[in-house]
């Protein structure tokens, strides 16, 4: 604790990096996984094979997906940024569709039978009911980034990596404990944050 | 790619013995974990209070990145292989357990008073009937731990655990991408090979548990 209480400012500004990557990263993979959720769940034969590859790029262990970047986009914040993305992309889509697809068929045959239009079936059926669903994987997805984008600093982008690689690296455990554990705190934060907009969104 | 094949047949000693240890880091880490784990649901189950307890923490733990987690074993255990396996074991153990433990809560109730009616004891009605059903979910758990835990032996390079992270963080920092991508690749290639694999267990133990139960009906 020593570390974060002699260097305050250096702890804050590492800590607004961390939160600046990992927001933006899964501001993308918000924009672009809403809409290839949606297109995943209306188009039925691009469902199993959109959600299988996304099945399987999730494997991919972190640190062999950033290594499968830097070749193309080179060391720096970019790499970091798409590399997370990807990762939140693949939980966001998966989410979105599955809540979509998950709509009882009655249902929206209700809807049909009330003469609701394609597009009212979708914003006032199918969308408030996906909501949970979607909000649960944009929960999963910021938890996530968080955790790996403290390996961002491997690759130049900054954050509280740069503390526990530096801490490593110097054999020094209180900086260590000083990029892990604040990590550790924002991830839980964010998580306890979204469980609360779960709630609002299942109401 | 060329290239990326004569560096595999070159350099195929040093490739296969970082997959190795690679694969002995996450097995053992998952093994260790399963041990621990699988207890804890036994005993969340018998003890409902304590199992309860139990599942709190471990859904906040399962929060902590396990970079951090692997940071904090520092202090801990210093650098080495020690500290991966700690990491390893401590991050395989949530899932398991959460599963193992959600799929023994999740069985029908009627099936114990059936056990008790039949004059099993508690035990019995665990060991003979609620632990084989429950099999497919505790699976379930071992395969998200071990998916991960492949994952998380990559990191194990940074803190000097060895494994194919090795090749990547080396292939980093000498700016060799065939370097980087055969540490990479074959990383990629053994958590799909082990996600696929338990996947195709898992569906056999469920479709053999529906077999019992059909028949038990």
């Amino acid at each position: 604790m020593d570390y974060i209480l002699r260097n305050p400012t250096l702890v804050l500004e590492l800590g607004l990096e961390h939160l600046a990557i990992s927001l933006g990263a899964v501001l993308v993979a918000l924009v672009l996984g809403v809409p290839l959720g949606i297109t995943a769940a209306k188009v039925r034969w691009l469902e199993l094979p959109v959600l299988t590859t996304a099945g399987l790029l999730y494997l991919i262990p972190s640190l062999a997906l950033f290594a499968f970047l830097i070749p193309s986009l080179g060391l720096g914040t970019q790499t970091a940024v798409v590399g997370l993305s990807i990762y939140s992309l693949l939980v966001i889509l998966r989410n979105v569709a599955i809540g979509l697809g998950s709509v009882p068929e009655p249902l929206r045959d209700a809807a049909r039978g009330i003469g609701m239009t394609a597009w009212q079936r979708f914003r006032y059926v199918e969308v408030p009911l996906a909501l949970p669903m979607t909000v649960a994987g944009l929960r999963i997805a910021t938890v996530m980034t968080i955790g790996i984008a403290s390996l961002a600093a491997y690759i130049g982008a900054g954050g509280f990596g740069v503390l526990i690689f530096r801490g490593i690296a110097t054999a020094d455990n209180d900086m260590i404990v000083a990029g892990a554990l604040p990590t550790a705190l924002m991830a839980l934060a964010c998580d306890a944050l979204l469980r609360f907009a779960e709630r609002l969104a299942r109401r | 790619m060329q290239a990326f094949i004569d560096f595999l047949a070159d350099n195929s000693n040093l490739v296969l013995g970082l997959a190795g240890q690679h694969l002995l880091l996450s097995a053992s880490g998952t093994a260790l974990g399963l041990a621990i784990a699988f207890p804890m649901a036994v005993v969340g189950v018998l003890l409902p209070r304590l199992g309860q307890g139990f599942a709190a923490v471990a859904n906040v733990a399962q929060t902590v990145p396990s970079f951090a987690v692997l940071g904090l074993a520092i202090p801990l255990l210093g650098i080495g292989f020690a500290p991966a396996l700690l990491a390893l074991t401590l991050r395989a153990l949530l899932p398991i357990f959460l599963n193992a433990y959600v799929g023994l809560r999740e069985l029908d109730p009627s099936l114990r008073e059936a056990a008790k009616g039949i004059g099993m004891t508690r035990w019995q009605s665990l060991v003979q009937i609620e632990l084989p059903l429950s099999l497919p979910a505790t699976v379930g758990g071992l395969r998200t731990a071990a998916v991960e835990s492949i994952g998380i032996a990559t990191l194990a390079a940074f803190i000097g655990g060895g494994g194919l992270g090795d090749l990547i963080l080396q292939g980093i920092a000498l700016r060799d991408t065939t370097r980087l991508l055969a540490g990479a690749i074959p990383a990629a290639a053994l958590a799909i090979a082990i996600e696929l694999s338990l996947a195709a267990l898992q569906r056999h133990l469920v479709r053999r548990t529906h077999r019992v139960a059909r028949a038990a009906d």
